[in-house]
Protein backbone atom coordinates (compact mmCIF):
# COMPACT_ATOMS: atom_id res chain seq x y z
CA UNK A 1 0.00 0.00 0.00
CA UNK A 2 1.19 3.83 -0.72
CA UNK A 3 1.31 5.16 2.45
CA UNK A 4 -0.01 8.46 1.14
CA UNK A 5 -2.98 6.72 -0.22
CA UNK A 6 -3.72 4.18 2.97
CA UNK A 7 -7.31 5.92 4.47
CA UNK A 8 -7.40 6.97 7.98
CA UNK A 9 -10.69 4.94 8.97
CA UNK A 10 -12.98 6.99 11.54
CA UNK A 11 -15.83 6.50 14.02
CA UNK A 12 -18.83 5.76 11.65
CA UNK A 13 -15.94 3.78 9.31
CA UNK A 14 -14.01 2.06 11.20
CA UNK A 15 -16.04 -1.23 10.85
CA UNK A 16 -16.35 -1.53 7.26
CA UNK A 17 -12.96 -1.35 6.71
CA UNK A 18 -12.11 -4.23 9.07
CA UNK A 19 -14.70 -6.17 7.04
CA UNK A 20 -12.41 -5.64 4.27
CA UNK A 21 -9.96 -8.20 5.70
CA UNK A 22 -12.55 -10.94 5.50
CA UNK A 23 -13.05 -9.69 2.01
CA UNK A 24 -16.25 -8.61 3.12
CA UNK A 25 -17.88 -5.54 1.44
CA UNK A 26 -20.31 -3.69 3.58
CA UNK A 27 -22.98 -0.98 2.68
CA UNK A 28 -24.92 0.57 5.45
CA UNK A 29 -28.99 0.03 5.40
CA UNK A 30 -31.45 1.75 7.40
CA UNK A 31 -33.42 0.38 10.33
CA UNK A 32 -36.15 2.96 10.22
CA UNK A 33 -36.72 2.97 6.14
CA UNK A 34 -34.72 0.16 5.00
CA UNK A 35 -32.75 2.83 2.71
CA UNK A 36 -28.83 1.51 1.23
CA UNK A 37 -26.33 3.37 1.15
CA UNK A 38 -22.23 4.02 0.36
CA UNK A 39 -19.87 5.76 1.64
CA UNK A 40 -20.67 4.93 5.17
CA UNK A 41 -22.51 7.83 6.95
CA UNK A 42 -23.32 9.25 10.31
CA UNK A 43 -26.99 9.20 9.41
CA UNK A 44 -29.59 8.07 7.03
CA UNK A 45 -29.92 10.11 3.32
CA UNK A 46 -33.32 8.71 2.65
CA UNK A 47 -34.60 9.66 5.94
CA UNK A 48 -31.76 10.88 8.45
CA UNK A 49 -31.73 8.48 11.08
CA UNK A 50 -29.01 7.64 12.65
CA UNK A 51 -30.11 3.89 13.29
CA UNK A 52 -28.31 2.22 10.81
CA UNK A 53 -26.94 -1.00 10.37
CA UNK A 54 -24.50 -2.80 7.96
CA UNK A 55 -25.64 -5.78 5.15
CA UNK A 56 -23.59 -7.65 3.08
CA UNK A 57 -22.91 -6.43 -0.31
CA UNK A 58 -23.66 -9.21 -3.33
CA UNK A 59 -20.72 -7.88 -4.98
CA UNK A 60 -22.66 -7.71 -8.46
CA UNK A 61 -23.55 -4.62 -10.12
CA UNK A 62 -22.64 -2.80 -13.79
CA UNK A 63 -20.17 -0.86 -14.84
CA UNK A 64 -21.46 2.98 -14.48
CA UNK A 65 -18.47 4.57 -16.34
CA UNK A 66 -14.70 3.94 -16.62
CA UNK A 67 -11.58 5.72 -17.42
CA UNK A 68 -7.97 4.08 -18.00
CA UNK A 69 -5.74 5.79 -16.05
CA UNK A 70 -2.41 6.44 -17.88
CA UNK A 71 -0.37 9.24 -16.01
CA UNK A 72 -0.48 8.09 -12.07
CA UNK A 73 -1.55 10.81 -9.39
CA UNK A 74 1.63 8.55 -7.35
CA UNK A 75 5.27 7.78 -8.60
CA UNK A 76 4.73 4.20 -7.21
CA UNK A 77 1.46 3.75 -8.88
CA UNK A 78 1.84 1.51 -12.19
CA UNK A 79 -0.44 2.82 -15.00
CA UNK A 80 -2.60 2.10 -16.61
CA UNK A 81 -5.31 0.92 -14.54
CA UNK A 82 -8.94 1.36 -14.90
CA UNK A 83 -10.84 3.46 -12.31
CA UNK A 84 -14.90 2.99 -12.63
CA UNK A 85 -17.65 3.73 -10.81
CA UNK A 86 -19.91 0.81 -10.39
CA UNK A 87 -23.24 0.86 -9.68
CA UNK A 88 -24.04 -2.06 -7.21
CA UNK A 89 -27.56 -4.36 -7.59
CA UNK A 90 -28.19 -2.78 -4.20
CA UNK A 91 -28.43 0.50 -5.47
CA UNK A 92 -25.47 2.98 -4.57
CA UNK A 93 -22.07 3.59 -6.95
CA UNK A 94 -18.90 2.88 -5.55
CA UNK A 95 -16.13 4.20 -7.00
CA UNK A 96 -13.36 1.11 -7.49
CA UNK A 97 -11.39 -0.47 -9.98
CA UNK A 98 -11.73 -3.01 -12.70
CA UNK A 99 -8.60 -5.26 -12.49
CA UNK A 100 -7.54 -8.01 -15.62
CA UNK A 101 -9.22 -5.58 -18.17
CA UNK A 102 -7.79 -3.47 -20.61
CA UNK A 103 -9.85 -0.46 -20.95
CA UNK A 104 -10.90 -1.21 -24.66
CA UNK A 105 -12.46 -4.67 -23.47
CA UNK A 106 -14.86 -2.85 -21.12
CA UNK A 107 -17.80 -0.82 -21.67
CA UNK A 108 -20.67 1.01 -19.79
CA UNK A 109 -23.38 -0.98 -18.50
CA UNK A 110 -21.51 -3.95 -18.75
CA UNK A 111 -22.04 -6.12 -15.60
CA UNK A 112 -18.95 -7.00 -13.15
CA UNK A 113 -18.51 -8.94 -9.86
CA UNK A 114 -16.36 -8.29 -6.85
CA UNK A 115 -12.94 -8.92 -6.23
CA UNK A 116 -10.24 -7.99 -4.39
CA UNK A 117 -6.70 -6.49 -4.62
CA UNK A 118 -3.96 -7.04 -1.96
CA UNK A 119 -2.22 -3.56 -1.81
CA UNK A 120 -0.12 -4.68 1.33
CA UNK A 121 0.54 -7.52 3.36
CA UNK A 122 -2.28 -6.11 5.97
CA UNK A 123 -4.48 -3.84 3.69
CA UNK A 124 -6.60 -5.25 1.26
CA UNK A 125 -9.23 -2.77 -1.48
CA UNK A 126 -12.81 -4.18 -2.93
CA UNK A 127 -12.22 -3.93 -6.96
CA UNK A 128 -14.32 -5.68 -9.68
CA UNK A 129 -13.97 -7.83 -12.35
CA UNK A 130 -15.97 -8.43 -15.78
CA UNK A 131 -18.66 -11.06 -15.58
CA UNK A 132 -18.26 -13.74 -18.34
CA UNK B 1 -33.60 41.11 -14.16
CA UNK B 2 -31.33 43.63 -11.14
CA UNK B 3 -30.61 46.59 -10.47
CA UNK B 4 -26.69 45.87 -11.49
CA UNK B 5 -24.34 46.35 -13.46
CA UNK B 6 -20.60 45.66 -13.97
CA UNK B 7 -19.03 48.80 -14.31
CA UNK B 8 -14.99 47.47 -14.88
CA UNK B 9 -13.31 44.42 -16.09
CA UNK B 10 -9.47 43.97 -15.67
CA UNK B 11 -6.69 40.63 -16.30
CA UNK B 12 -3.54 40.72 -14.47
CA UNK B 13 -0.58 39.25 -16.34
CA UNK B 14 -0.83 36.36 -17.77
CA UNK B 15 0.62 33.01 -19.03
CA UNK B 16 3.99 32.23 -17.01
CA UNK B 17 4.61 35.47 -14.59
CA UNK B 18 6.87 35.02 -12.05
CA UNK B 19 4.69 37.08 -9.60
CA UNK B 20 3.00 35.72 -6.57
CA UNK B 21 -0.79 35.63 -5.92
CA UNK B 22 -1.27 38.69 -4.05
CA UNK B 23 0.67 41.05 -6.85
CA UNK B 24 -1.51 39.31 -9.62
CA UNK B 25 -4.84 40.30 -7.72
CA UNK B 26 -3.56 43.67 -7.32
CA UNK B 27 -3.37 43.85 -11.00
CA UNK B 28 -6.58 42.46 -11.99
CA UNK B 29 -8.27 44.82 -9.55
CA UNK B 30 -6.67 48.18 -10.38
CA UNK B 31 -6.89 47.25 -13.82
CA UNK B 32 -10.87 46.77 -13.54
CA UNK B 33 -11.27 49.50 -10.93
CA UNK B 34 -9.09 51.83 -13.80
CA UNK B 35 -11.36 50.62 -16.48
CA UNK B 36 -14.39 51.88 -14.81
CA UNK B 37 -12.90 54.82 -13.79
CA UNK B 38 -12.92 53.76 -9.78
CA UNK B 39 -10.22 53.15 -7.23
CA UNK B 40 -9.76 51.21 -4.15
CA UNK B 41 -11.14 54.34 -2.00
CA UNK B 42 -14.37 53.72 -3.66
CA UNK B 43 -14.38 49.90 -3.10
CA UNK B 44 -16.85 48.69 -0.03
CA UNK B 45 -17.62 44.68 -0.94
CA UNK B 46 -14.83 42.24 -1.87
CA UNK B 47 -15.31 38.98 -3.32
CA UNK B 48 -12.14 36.59 -3.86
CA UNK B 49 -11.06 32.54 -3.18
CA UNK B 50 -7.57 30.85 -3.38
CA UNK B 51 -5.81 33.18 -1.66
CA UNK B 52 -5.90 32.27 1.79
CA UNK B 53 -8.02 30.46 4.45
CA UNK B 54 -9.23 33.96 4.96
CA UNK B 55 -8.67 35.01 1.34
CA UNK B 56 -11.60 38.20 0.93
CA UNK B 57 -9.91 39.46 4.33
CA UNK B 58 -6.35 38.40 2.60
CA UNK B 59 -6.88 40.74 -0.30
CA UNK B 60 -9.27 43.81 1.75
CA UNK B 61 -5.51 43.85 3.74
CA UNK B 62 -3.62 44.27 0.62
CA UNK B 63 -5.70 46.60 -0.61
CA UNK B 64 -5.69 48.64 2.48
CA UNK B 65 -9.19 48.32 2.74
CA UNK B 66 -11.77 47.85 5.66
CA UNK B 67 -14.92 46.88 3.22
CA UNK B 68 -18.66 46.46 4.36
CA UNK B 69 -19.44 42.97 2.77
CA UNK B 70 -17.53 40.10 1.77
CA UNK B 71 -17.44 36.62 0.03
CA UNK B 72 -15.23 33.91 -0.15
CA UNK B 73 -17.35 31.09 -0.81
CA UNK B 74 -14.70 28.31 -2.12
CA UNK B 75 -17.06 26.71 -5.52
CA UNK B 76 -13.76 26.20 -7.15
CA UNK B 77 -14.11 27.89 -10.64
CA UNK B 78 -17.89 28.57 -10.91
CA UNK B 79 -17.39 30.68 -7.39
CA UNK B 80 -17.13 34.23 -9.16
CA UNK B 81 -20.25 33.84 -11.10
CA UNK B 82 -22.03 32.65 -7.94
CA UNK B 83 -20.12 35.66 -6.58
CA UNK B 84 -21.92 38.47 -9.18
CA UNK B 85 -25.24 36.87 -7.60
CA UNK B 86 -24.53 37.55 -4.38
CA UNK B 87 -22.72 41.07 -5.26
CA UNK B 88 -26.08 41.85 -6.62
CA UNK B 89 -27.96 41.08 -3.64
CA UNK B 90 -25.75 42.52 -1.55
CA UNK B 91 -25.71 46.28 -3.41
CA UNK B 92 -29.75 45.93 -3.76
CA UNK B 93 -30.31 45.20 -0.23
CA UNK B 94 -27.96 48.24 0.71
CA UNK B 95 -24.97 46.59 2.10
CA UNK B 96 -22.33 47.57 -0.52
CA UNK B 97 -22.17 49.78 -2.89
CA UNK B 98 -18.99 49.09 -4.97
CA UNK B 99 -18.16 45.83 -5.10
CA UNK B 100 -14.75 44.12 -6.63
CA UNK B 101 -14.72 40.28 -7.45
CA UNK B 102 -11.30 38.55 -8.09
CA UNK B 103 -8.99 35.66 -8.72
CA UNK B 104 -5.84 35.32 -9.40
CA UNK B 105 -3.24 32.06 -9.51
CA UNK B 106 0.51 31.71 -9.99
CA UNK B 107 0.42 27.81 -10.16
CA UNK B 108 2.29 27.69 -13.68
CA UNK B 109 5.67 29.86 -12.10
CA UNK B 110 5.12 28.24 -8.75
CA UNK B 111 4.76 24.76 -10.22
CA UNK B 112 1.38 24.19 -7.08
CA UNK B 113 -0.96 22.48 -9.52
CA UNK B 114 -1.06 18.47 -8.91
CA UNK B 115 -2.16 15.72 -10.87
CA UNK B 116 -4.08 14.06 -7.96
CA UNK B 117 -5.67 16.91 -6.82
CA UNK B 118 -6.17 18.46 -3.38
CA UNK B 119 -7.74 15.65 -1.02
CA UNK B 120 -8.23 16.64 2.78
CA UNK B 121 -7.30 13.53 4.56
CA UNK B 122 -10.79 13.80 7.33
CA UNK B 123 -13.10 13.38 3.78
CA UNK B 124 -15.27 10.51 2.57
CA UNK B 125 -13.28 10.96 -0.54
CA UNK B 126 -9.76 9.96 1.46
CA UNK B 127 -11.00 7.32 2.37
CA UNK B 128 -13.36 6.06 -0.20
CA UNK B 129 -11.66 7.46 -3.50
CA UNK B 130 -8.32 8.49 -3.38
CA UNK B 131 -6.84 4.69 -2.34
CA UNK B 132 -7.93 4.10 -6.16
CA UNK B 133 -5.78 6.66 -7.25
CA UNK B 134 -8.25 8.18 -9.68
CA UNK B 135 -6.77 11.59 -11.06
CA UNK B 136 -8.37 14.75 -9.92
CA UNK B 137 -10.51 16.44 -11.10
CA UNK B 138 -9.52 14.53 -14.36
CA UNK B 139 -10.28 11.30 -14.33
CA UNK B 140 -14.29 12.24 -13.28
CA UNK B 141 -14.70 13.98 -16.27
CA UNK B 142 -12.94 11.18 -17.84
CA UNK B 143 -15.44 9.18 -16.66
CA UNK B 144 -18.34 11.61 -18.12
CA UNK B 145 -17.09 11.49 -21.57
CA UNK B 146 -16.52 7.53 -21.09
CA UNK B 147 -20.44 7.79 -20.43
CA UNK B 148 -21.42 10.98 -23.09
CA UNK B 149 -19.72 8.92 -25.49
CA UNK B 150 -21.73 5.89 -24.56
CA UNK B 151 -25.02 7.24 -24.26
CA UNK B 152 -24.99 9.37 -27.83
CA UNK B 153 -22.73 7.59 -29.97
CA UNK B 154 -20.35 10.59 -30.19
CA UNK B 155 -16.23 9.78 -30.76
CA UNK B 156 -13.02 11.42 -29.04
CA UNK B 157 -13.19 13.43 -32.54
CA UNK B 158 -16.15 15.13 -31.29
CA UNK B 159 -14.66 16.10 -28.34
CA UNK B 160 -11.54 17.06 -30.11
CA UNK B 161 -13.38 19.63 -31.94
CA UNK B 162 -13.61 21.67 -29.10
CA UNK B 163 -10.26 21.95 -28.86
CA UNK B 164 -9.97 22.82 -32.63
CA UNK B 165 -12.66 25.64 -32.07
CA UNK B 166 -10.81 27.16 -28.96
CA UNK B 167 -7.40 27.38 -30.88
CA UNK B 168 -9.32 29.36 -33.76
CA UNK B 169 -10.58 32.13 -30.89
CA UNK B 170 -7.14 32.04 -29.10
CA UNK B 171 -5.63 32.69 -32.87
CA UNK B 172 -7.10 36.22 -32.88
CA UNK B 173 -6.75 37.03 -29.21
CA UNK B 174 -3.34 38.61 -28.50
CA UNK B 175 -3.81 37.76 -24.99
CA UNK B 176 -4.35 34.16 -25.83
CA UNK B 177 -1.46 31.76 -24.22
CA UNK B 178 -1.75 29.90 -27.73
CA UNK B 179 -1.82 33.35 -29.55
CA UNK B 180 0.51 32.41 -32.55
CA UNK B 181 0.07 28.91 -32.70
CA UNK B 182 -0.40 26.93 -35.50
CA UNK B 183 -4.58 25.82 -36.06
CA UNK B 184 -5.30 22.71 -33.97
CA UNK B 185 -6.40 20.04 -36.06
CA UNK B 186 -8.27 16.69 -34.74
CA UNK B 187 -5.64 14.53 -35.29
CA UNK B 188 -3.43 16.88 -33.31
CA UNK B 189 -5.88 16.39 -30.32
CA UNK B 190 -6.31 12.57 -30.84
CA UNK B 191 -2.57 12.15 -31.15
CA UNK B 192 -1.37 13.92 -27.99
CA UNK B 193 -0.54 11.91 -24.78
CA UNK B 194 -3.31 10.19 -23.62
CA UNK B 195 -4.05 10.85 -19.64
CA UNK B 196 -7.25 9.47 -18.34
CA UNK B 197 -9.34 7.71 -21.30
CA UNK B 198 -10.91 9.26 -23.63
CA UNK B 199 -8.93 12.46 -22.59
CA UNK B 200 -5.84 13.36 -23.81
CA UNK B 201 -3.75 16.26 -22.72
CA UNK B 202 -5.44 18.34 -25.59
CA UNK B 203 -8.65 17.56 -24.32
CA UNK B 204 -7.30 19.22 -21.07
CA UNK B 205 -7.20 23.01 -20.04
CA UNK B 206 -3.83 25.08 -19.62
CA UNK B 207 -1.99 25.11 -16.56
CA UNK B 208 -1.24 28.86 -16.51
CA UNK B 209 -0.45 31.99 -14.20
CA UNK B 210 -3.30 34.69 -14.43
CA UNK B 211 -6.15 35.97 -13.01
CA UNK B 212 -9.41 38.84 -13.42
CA UNK B 213 -11.47 40.96 -12.11
CA UNK B 214 -14.45 42.44 -12.14
CA UNK B 215 -16.56 45.73 -10.39
CA UNK B 216 -20.12 45.48 -9.77
CA UNK B 217 -22.63 48.39 -8.51
CA UNK B 218 -26.31 49.96 -8.69
CA UNK B 219 -27.05 50.63 -11.90
CA UNK B 220 -27.49 54.13 -11.17
CA UNK B 221 -23.98 55.02 -10.60
CA UNK B 222 -23.02 52.76 -13.45
CA UNK B 223 -24.54 55.13 -15.68
CA UNK B 224 -22.95 57.77 -14.43
CA UNK B 225 -19.27 55.86 -14.91
CA UNK B 226 -16.22 55.64 -17.67
CA UNK B 227 -17.98 52.79 -19.58
CA UNK B 228 -21.08 51.68 -20.62
CA UNK B 229 -22.83 49.89 -17.85
CA UNK B 230 -23.32 45.85 -18.18
CA UNK B 231 -26.38 44.62 -16.92
CA UNK B 232 -26.79 42.19 -14.68
CA UNK B 233 -29.99 40.46 -16.22
CA UNK B 234 -30.39 37.25 -14.08
CA UNK B 235 -28.15 34.37 -12.42
CA UNK B 236 -28.73 30.66 -11.08
CA UNK B 237 -26.60 28.10 -9.62
CA UNK B 238 -26.65 24.40 -8.45
CA UNK B 239 -24.61 22.61 -6.16
CA UNK B 240 -24.42 18.64 -6.88
CA UNK B 241 -21.26 16.94 -5.56
CA UNK B 242 -18.13 16.30 -3.54
CA UNK B 243 -17.21 13.03 -4.52
CA UNK B 244 -16.98 10.93 -7.29
CA UNK B 245 -19.57 8.09 -6.71
CA UNK B 246 -22.86 9.90 -5.48
CA UNK B 247 -24.78 11.69 -8.59
CA UNK B 248 -24.99 10.50 -12.00
CA UNK B 249 -22.57 11.86 -14.33
CA UNK B 250 -25.08 13.05 -16.61
CA UNK B 251 -26.47 15.15 -17.11
CA UNK B 252 -25.04 18.06 -14.75
CA UNK B 253 -26.05 20.94 -12.46
CA UNK B 254 -25.63 23.47 -15.29
CA UNK B 255 -29.42 22.17 -16.39
CA UNK B 256 -31.24 23.58 -12.98
CA UNK B 257 -28.15 26.75 -12.63
CA UNK B 258 -29.64 27.63 -16.15
CA UNK B 259 -32.85 27.33 -16.04
CA UNK B 260 -33.06 29.26 -12.98
CA UNK B 261 -31.14 32.00 -14.73
CA UNK B 262 -33.05 32.22 -17.71
CA UNK B 263 -36.23 32.25 -15.78
CA UNK B 264 -34.87 35.34 -13.39
CA UNK B 265 -33.94 37.34 -16.86
CA UNK B 266 -36.91 36.24 -18.70
CA UNK B 267 -34.69 35.29 -21.46
CA UNK B 268 -34.46 31.44 -23.33
CA UNK B 269 -31.03 30.16 -24.83
CA UNK B 270 -32.39 31.67 -28.39
CA UNK B 271 -31.75 35.03 -27.37
CA UNK B 272 -27.83 34.48 -26.37
CA UNK B 273 -25.97 36.34 -28.95
CA UNK B 274 -22.12 35.07 -27.36
CA UNK B 275 -21.90 31.77 -25.25
CA UNK B 276 -18.86 31.65 -22.33
CA UNK B 277 -18.72 28.14 -20.96
CA UNK B 278 -16.43 26.94 -18.62
CA UNK B 279 -13.90 24.35 -20.50
CA UNK B 280 -11.80 22.83 -17.80
CA UNK B 281 -12.00 20.23 -20.46
CA UNK B 282 -12.82 19.58 -23.79
CA UNK B 283 -16.30 17.36 -22.80
CA UNK B 284 -17.29 20.02 -19.85
CA UNK B 285 -18.39 22.34 -23.01
CA UNK B 286 -20.53 19.71 -24.59
CA UNK B 287 -21.97 18.64 -21.34
CA UNK B 288 -23.05 22.26 -20.29
CA UNK B 289 -24.62 23.44 -23.92
CA UNK B 290 -26.52 20.60 -23.71
CA UNK B 291 -27.48 21.09 -19.63
CA UNK B 292 -27.70 25.20 -20.46
CA UNK B 293 -30.27 23.96 -23.55
CA UNK B 294 -28.39 25.33 -26.12
CA UNK B 295 -28.35 21.54 -27.79
CA UNK B 296 -30.82 18.87 -27.74
CA UNK B 297 -29.15 15.55 -25.84
CA UNK B 298 -25.91 14.65 -27.86
CA UNK B 299 -26.14 17.20 -30.17
CA UNK B 300 -23.39 19.72 -28.78
CA UNK B 301 -20.85 18.04 -30.94
CA UNK B 302 -22.50 19.15 -34.31
CA UNK B 303 -22.95 22.72 -32.58
CA UNK B 304 -19.41 22.85 -31.85
CA UNK B 305 -17.81 21.71 -34.82
CA UNK B 306 -20.50 23.99 -37.25
CA UNK B 307 -20.00 27.85 -38.49
CA UNK B 308 -22.58 28.77 -35.78
CA UNK B 309 -19.90 28.49 -32.81
CA UNK B 310 -17.02 30.61 -34.95
CA UNK B 311 -16.25 33.92 -35.74
CA UNK B 312 -19.47 35.92 -37.61
CA UNK B 313 -21.85 32.46 -36.61
CA UNK B 314 -24.91 32.52 -34.97
CA UNK B 315 -24.15 32.03 -31.18
CA UNK B 316 -19.92 31.94 -30.90
CA UNK B 317 -18.66 30.41 -28.09
CA UNK B 318 -15.58 30.68 -26.24
CA UNK B 319 -14.39 33.42 -28.02
CA UNK B 320 -11.28 34.76 -25.64
CA UNK B 321 -9.89 30.97 -26.77
CA UNK B 322 -11.23 30.00 -23.25
CA UNK B 323 -9.06 28.02 -20.76
CA UNK B 324 -8.01 25.50 -23.31
CA UNK B 325 -6.06 27.92 -25.41
CA UNK B 326 -5.89 31.54 -23.40
CA UNK B 327 -5.83 30.88 -19.91
CA UNK B 328 -6.25 28.60 -16.96
CA UNK B 329 -5.53 29.61 -13.69
CA UNK B 330 -6.93 26.78 -11.95
CA UNK B 331 -9.96 28.92 -11.64
CA UNK B 332 -11.23 30.26 -14.44
CA UNK B 333 -14.71 31.68 -13.98
CA UNK B 334 -13.62 35.17 -13.36
CA UNK B 335 -12.49 35.13 -16.96
CA UNK B 336 -15.41 34.20 -18.83
CA UNK B 337 -17.18 37.33 -17.08
CA UNK B 338 -14.27 39.66 -18.33
CA UNK B 339 -14.83 38.11 -22.11
CA UNK B 340 -18.36 38.26 -21.71
CA UNK B 341 -18.24 42.51 -20.67
CA UNK B 342 -15.56 43.11 -23.41
CA UNK B 343 -17.82 41.45 -26.08
CA UNK B 344 -21.19 43.57 -25.06
CA UNK B 345 -18.86 46.66 -25.55
CA UNK B 346 -17.12 45.89 -28.49
CA UNK B 347 -13.90 45.77 -27.34
CA UNK B 348 -12.85 42.32 -27.93
CA UNK B 349 -10.91 43.27 -30.93
CA UNK B 350 -10.19 40.88 -33.96
CA UNK B 351 -12.44 38.22 -32.38
CA UNK B 352 -15.36 40.70 -32.25
CA UNK B 353 -18.85 39.45 -31.90
CA UNK B 354 -21.20 41.67 -34.35
CA UNK B 355 -24.33 43.31 -32.91
CA UNK B 356 -23.91 40.85 -29.08
CA UNK B 357 -26.48 42.52 -26.85
CA UNK B 358 -26.67 39.38 -24.90
CA UNK B 359 -24.21 37.35 -23.22
CA UNK B 360 -23.96 34.08 -20.92
CA UNK B 361 -21.34 33.20 -18.70
CA UNK B 362 -21.61 29.73 -17.18
CA UNK B 363 -18.43 28.49 -14.62
CA UNK B 364 -18.32 24.98 -13.20
CA UNK B 365 -16.34 24.12 -10.37
CA UNK B 366 -14.56 20.89 -8.71
CA UNK B 367 -15.53 17.02 -10.40
CA UNK B 368 -18.40 18.84 -11.82
CA UNK B 369 -19.59 19.83 -8.20
CA UNK B 370 -20.60 23.54 -8.70
CA UNK B 371 -22.44 25.28 -11.24
CA UNK B 372 -23.61 29.27 -12.12
CA UNK B 373 -24.73 31.11 -14.63
CA UNK B 374 -24.88 34.62 -15.20
CA UNK B 375 -26.71 36.68 -18.23
CA UNK B 376 -25.29 40.29 -18.89
CA UNK B 377 -27.02 42.21 -21.13
CA UNK B 378 -26.06 46.09 -22.47
CA UNK B 379 -28.16 48.65 -20.85
CA UNK B 380 -30.78 49.42 -23.68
Amino acid sequence: MIEDLRPVPDDVTQEWWDATRECRLLLQRCDECGNVQHYPRAMCLACSSFNLSWIDSAGTGVVDSFTVVHRAPHPDLATPYVIARIKLDEGPILLSRIVDAEGANISCDERVSLDWLATSEDFQLPVFRVSH
Amino acid sequence: MTGTAIVGVGESDLGVTNHSILTLQAQAITRALTDAGLSTADVDGIATSGVSRFSATQVADYLGIQPAWCDSTFAGGSAYEMYVARAAQAIEAGQASVVVISFASNQRSAKSRKLGGVVESHTPEAQFETPYGPLYPISYYAMAAQRYLHDYGATPADLAEVAVLAREWARMNPKAYRYGSEPLTVDDVLNSTMVSTPLTTADCCLVTDGGGAVVVTSLDRARDLRKAPIRILGYGEATTNTSMSQVPLLPTGARESGQRAFAAAGLTPSDVDVIQVYDSFTITVLLSLEALGFCEPGQAPTFVASADARPGGRQPLNTSGGGLSYCHPGQYGVLLLVEAVRQLRGEAGDRQVADASIALAHGTGGILSTHATVLLGEDR
